[in-house]
Order: structure tokens, then C-alpha cells, then sequence
């Protein structure tokens, strides 16, 4: 099954939202040693971000093979913190499919808004698949 | 990867400022832990025969968990009214997690450059085992100074 390239600009919107908990993100915070405050710290969005991308990378159409795949890059751009409360949705699109010699790559951004709009966070991420010999 | 909180660090913020280093232990259970609360549950971060069937050397740490504890080094410099308005990376080299005592990551950086009043742009260098394992590390900070 080969990558599908035809599935760039294709967006997923999931009809959930994210309500961010406070104790999430004291859990993440424990998790990456980040001393306490209220506000989320800058890579929280990636826990949102990684679940909605699932659409994408699982997408039948798009022909990846998830089971051999690694984290290549990931930037976020921030307008706002994740904040205690927050009812946050994400939009990702397919922005880069492209095979490398023997990997697969697929890039994603996933724009984070609340439920009414406001822009919080833009989550850039390439995933690409693992050869034995990187 | 119980780091003290320490006092803010004096540092400068002048185009070449150098950021004190930061180191941060990992384990297995860290692992586990990020895993837990980012809900990454991807097997080449707790089993070493997925990781192997891979062809990893070992078990690895989530690229995120490194990223996240270099964003952690970037708050601990510029202290907790500053905010990172950007932030990227590229994962150059996977973080092997031996069992048992583990892996130091440390975390050093620079200022590169002074984009305004308060947004100053910092290059990072994170290290394990003496060699660079993320590539293009970047933020933007607002320093609220």
C-alpha cells in the first residue's frame, strides 16, 4: 500500500471537545518536571494535538504505516496559554506527504481554538516512518 | 525527574547570553509517566521488543518528553511571567532509556537574538550521552520583563 500524496490539504475535524482539567495539567507538569502554576505548560497542546491527528495518520486513504512511525519534527506556535477550563477544539490538515528514499513522511498542523473561535495554539508536527538504518 | 526549584538564575538576556545548563535524570518510570499523562502509549516507549522490532536499540523516550523537559529548561531560565510564544524542534537522535538508573538529558542554551522590547528568540542544545538529540531547537520567549 503506497502513500497517498493526493491527501494533502485534506482537513479532520472532530466534533469533541477538549475541556482541559486542572489536574491534567498538573499531571503533565509532573511529567516534564515543570514547577507549579496554573497554566499549562508550552507543549501541553501535543496531548490534543496527538489524539486528533489519529483521523489523519489512520486514514485508510492516506496509506501510512503508523505501527513503523517516529516523531521527526514538532514546533507550536502559541497565541495564548492552555488554561485551566478551556473548551478547546482541533482542525488538523494534511500539509505534507512525501516519500524519502525507504521512509514515509506526513506532515500535520492542527489549529487550536476554543469552542468559540478564539485562537489558543498552532501544532506543526512530521511523522515519519522508521527505517532500520536511519 | 524530581528537579529541586531552584532560584531563578541571574541570567542576561543580551543577544549571546548564554543559558545555564539543566540537567533532568530519565528513567523507565519517567517514560511511563509521560506516557500516562499525554496519553502516548506507543510501545517503543516502555517495551523493548517493540522497540527492537523497530530497530531501535532500546526502549526510547518520546520525543515529546524531551521537548518537554527543554521547554521546561526554557521557562526555569526566564521564570514563570515569562511565556513561549513559539517553540520547535527537530528530534535528531532517539533518547535510548536504559532500565535501571538511566539517562541524564541536559539542556543548555543561548540567546540568539532580541526580537523586540521582550520577545527574545533562544537556541537550545539538548544532550545525552554527549551527543545532540534534538536539532533546530528554537523558542521565542516574552520575557514580561
Amino acid at each position: 500500500m503506497g502513500l497517498n500524496s493526493a491527501l494533502v490539504g485534506r482537513v479532520y475535524r472532530s466534533p469533541d471537545t477538549y475541556e482541559v482539567g486542572r489536574e491534567k495539567i498538573r499531571e503533565f507538569r509532573a511529567a516534564v518536571g515543570a514547577p507549579g502554576g496554573d497554566d499549562a505548560p508550552p507543549t501541553f497542546p501535543i496531548v490534543l494535538a496527538m489524539k486528533a491527528q489519529e483521523a489523519a495518520v489512520l486514514d485508510p486513504e492516506l496509506g501510512f504505516d503508523f505501527s513503523r512511525v517516529i516523531h521527526r519534527d514538532q514546533s507550536f506556535r502559541h497565541t495564548r496559554p492552555v488554561r485551566p477550563g478551556d473548551v478547546l477544539t482541533v482542525e488538523v490538515r494534511v500539509t505534507r506527504v512525501e516519500t524519502l528514499g525507504a521512509n514515509d513522511l506526513v506532515a500535520l498542523r492542527s489549529d487550536i481554538r476554543t469552542a468559540g473561535g478564539e485562537d489558543v495554539c498552532t501544532a506543526t508536527t512530521t511523522l515519519i516512518t522508521w527505517a532500520d538504518t536511519p | 525527574m524530581t528537579t529541586p526549584t531552584a532560584p531563578l538564575p541571574d541570567v542576561s538576556h543580551a543577544p549571546g547570553a548564554r543559558l545555564p545548563e539543566r540537567r533532568f535524570a530519565l528513567t523507565r518510570a519517567d517514560l511511563v509517566r509521560y506516557a500516562g499523562a499525554s496519553g502516548d502509549f506507543n510501545p517503543i516507549h516502555y517495551d523493548e521488543r517493540a522497540a527492537g522490532a523497530l530497530g531501535l536499540p532500546g526502549v526510547i523516550a518520546h520525543g515529546m518528553l524531551t521537548m518537554g523537559l527543554a521547554a521546561t529548561a526554557v521557562t526555569g531560565w526566564f521564570g514563570p511571567s515569562a511565556q513561549v510564544a513559539e517553540f520547535e524542534t527537530r528530534f535528531a537522535r532517539p533518547v535510548v532509556v536504559p532500565p535501571g538508573e538511566g539517562v541524564e538529558l541536559a539542556v543548555s542554551g543561548r540567546v540568539d537574538a532580541v526580537l523586540d522590547g521582550s520577545r527574545v528568540r533562544v537556541v537550545l542544545t539538548a544532550l545525552c550521552g554527549g551527543e545532540r538529540v534534538l536539532a533546530r531547537a528554537r523558542a521565542v520567549v516574552v520575557t514580561g520583563r
